[in-house]
């Protein structure tokens, strides 16, 4: 059993969950320390969203535990949860009716109560998250016309208008463009350095993880077969035991860290 | 015209339409009725017991059902749920058919036995609905709206059954009862039956107007944020349902009235709750009341099920809609 390290924000000891008679994670353990950004990768079905779904008690494990900020996760009412937590999922393409400004201001529900209007600092907390995102620009637009670029602007803006110290993020750049991947990893770093903020982000990118986190936690058919630093992972025997292919790996020209280059197939090589 | 004008014009209009629909219809009545002088003293009682308890019921009818449909749109995230989606209706024209058929004459607190009846079939529909999707992982509405869906068929395979094995004039109050209408009210009594149902869930919907607008966004996006999803979708279930099954039980299934006046209002008002929420209770209430005093004299002396009357209106306007989303390029 693992001994937590001493600021660890999230500690995750032994967590098992069984969904659909398969077992997702299995005896999963792990820390988040707090202000360091974690990567979680993994090959497909190797259980990386769900374990970001059990982190924040989206999806409730069979076993094991689950600590945040030295309290177990099962303690904290759904609001208090969301104001040390705020979560970024994957791209979902259904059609949410709502404005930029509207779906930003959601963020502060945590702060809400019932039959309660909108503050002053909550505005003033969406105000500050749309500057920093650069979302202020289409305030007004519907969420739906948005591209996803700027969609995902907009979901990291809601985010940090939750004004959690803690962020989830799966997959955040995935289905965009160099320009726009690059355009959010910017946006991610900046307001991590400026709040102090510890994040934990799923990622099929490893080179991106490695040149970015500070930590890499890999997971494999539901168990965690790596725990380390980037220049660890990125050693082509490491990676061939938690993908299951080979790897061809050549120094970054600007970090010396070795980064993942794709093999060139048959009709390349000729 | 800003959106900020719409509340206040709505509430105007709905206070213009209650003050005038009592005195529409085929009756002539005269304002003095009202604090009772009139030549005819038929005519106070046209108005003080037929007339005002059925405006007030139309506009009671018209206001749960209209936010029941708003309600289980933002919950389902499916534009085409209604009131009647999860078969609270069907449970409740079962109840009633049962009641006719077997030819039940009690009444209960007032209350004839066919209300009693189909009230009992909506309860028993909404236990039914809740106790086959709940798991020990909360429900899912998905499974929900699955479960609503096919015990609405079976409950109306049901009352084809109960049908067939009625006499001539069972079967045609039994089809008189599933075209909805506000005719059987008759009594204050009515009013206040339904009152409680309507007033309980509005205040609660009222109450979870941030929450609606977060399941709509999802509810893995809503749980994320601090929405207790399961106890929400829990309470706007019981609040939706109680009050559709207290207003079918009454009035019988009035068509269109929660499918389109959340629609309307969306383009109103834009879909936050806290203001698609007033208005949605407000329109609704209005338009049912118009309906109703429509189906009083359009065809008079007969007159029409309202349930036609809205449906008439309401279908074009939902075709309108839809053509006119998919034009935009919008999806529904």
């Amino acid at each position: 059993m693992h001994e937590p390290a001493d600021n660890a924000i999230i500690a995750v000891r032994e967590l098992s969950i069984r969904l659909g008679g398969k077992t997702i994670l299995d005896r999963v353990s792990f820390d988040v320390r707090s202000g360091e950004s974690l990567a979680i990768v993994g090959p497909n079905g190797a259980g990386k969203t769900t374990l970001l779904k059990c982190l924040n008690r989206i999806l409730v494990a069979d076993s094991g535990r689950v600590d945040v900020a030295g309290r177990p996760l099962a303690s904290y009412s759904r609001k208090q949860l969301a104001r040390r937590m705020s979560y970024v999922p994957q791209a979902d393409t259904q059609a949410v009716p709502f404005t930029v400004e509207q779906f930003v201001l959601m963020g502060r529900y945590p702060y809400l109560s019932p039959f309660s209007p909108v503050g002053r600092s909550d505005r003033e907390a969406v105000r500050e998250a749309m500057a920093l995102t650069g979302t202020a620009a289409f305030a007004d637009r519907l969420l739906g016309t948005l591209s996803g670029g700027e969609r995902q602007k907009v979901f990291i803006a809601a985010a940090l208008a939750q004004g959690a110290p803690i962020m989830l993020l799966d997959e955040p750049t995935t289905f965009l463009d160099y320009h726009h991947q690059d355009e959010i990893r910017e946006l991610l770093a900046r307001t991590a350095a400026t709040t102090d903020r510890t994040t934990v982000s799923v990622t099929h990118d490893v080179n991106r993880a490695a040149l970015e986190s500070d930590r890499i936690v890999a997971l494999r058919d539901g168990l965690v077969v790596f725990d380390g630093r980037p220049e660890e992972i990125m050693r082509p025997d490491e990676l061939r035991r938690i993908y299951a292919s080979p790897f061809l790996l050549v120094a970054h020209p600007d970090t010396e860290l070795p980064m993942i280059v794709p093999r060139a197939t048959s009709r390349g090589s000729s | 015209m800003s959106r900020a004008w719409i509340l206040p014009i709505l509430l105007l209009l709905a206070g213009a339409v209650l003050v005038a629909a009592p005195f529409v219809g085929m009756t002539n009545v005269p304002l003095s009725a009202l604090w009772g002088q009139a030549d005819d003293p038929t005519v106070v009682n046209i108005l003080w017991k037929i007339r005002i308890p059925r405006v007030l019921m139309a506009f009671l009818a018209g206001s749960g059902l209209a936010i029941s449909g708003m309600a289980f749109q933002a919950m389902f995230r499916n534009p085409l749920a209604t009131p009647f989606t999860l078969g609270v209706s069907s449970g409740a024209a079962l109840g009633s058919a049962v009641a006719i058929h077997l030819g039940v004459a009690f009444t209960w607190l007032g209350i004839p036995a066919v209300t009693t009846f189909a009230f009992g079939g909506a309860v028993l529909t909404i236990v039914l609905v809740y106790g086959l999707t709940r798991t020990h992982r909360g429900f899912s509405t998905a499974s929900m709206l699955l479960a609503g869906v096919a015990l609405s068929f079976f409950f109306s395979s049901l009352i084809l059954f109960v049908q067939y094995l009625s006499d001539f004039t069972q079967t045609y109050r039994m089809l008189r009862w599933v075209m909805g209408g506000l005719d059987r009210v008759v009594d204050f009594r009515d009013v206040l039956t339904v009152l409680p149902f309507v007033v309980a869930g509005s205040l609660i919907l009222l109450y979870l107007t941030h929450e609606l607008n977060l399941i709509t966004t999802g509810e893995h996006l809503a749980a994320s944020r601090g929405v207790e999803v399961d106890r929400t979708k829990k309470m706007i279930f019981f609040a939706a349902s109680l009050m559709v099954g207290a207003v079918v039980s009454i009035c019988g299934p009035i068509g269109f009235v929660g499918l389109m006046v959340p629609h309307i209002c969306r383009l109103l008002v834009g879909p936050n709750h806290r203001w698609l929420l007033p208005a949605t209770w407000l329109f609704g209430g209005t338009f049912l009341t118009v309906c109703d005093a429509a189906a009083r004299t359009v065809m008079a002396p007969i007159e029409l099920p309202v349930g036609i009357i809205t449906a008439l209106l309401g279908g074009p306007f939902f075709l309108w809609l839809l053509l006119g989303r998919s034009t935009a390029g919008e999806p529904l």
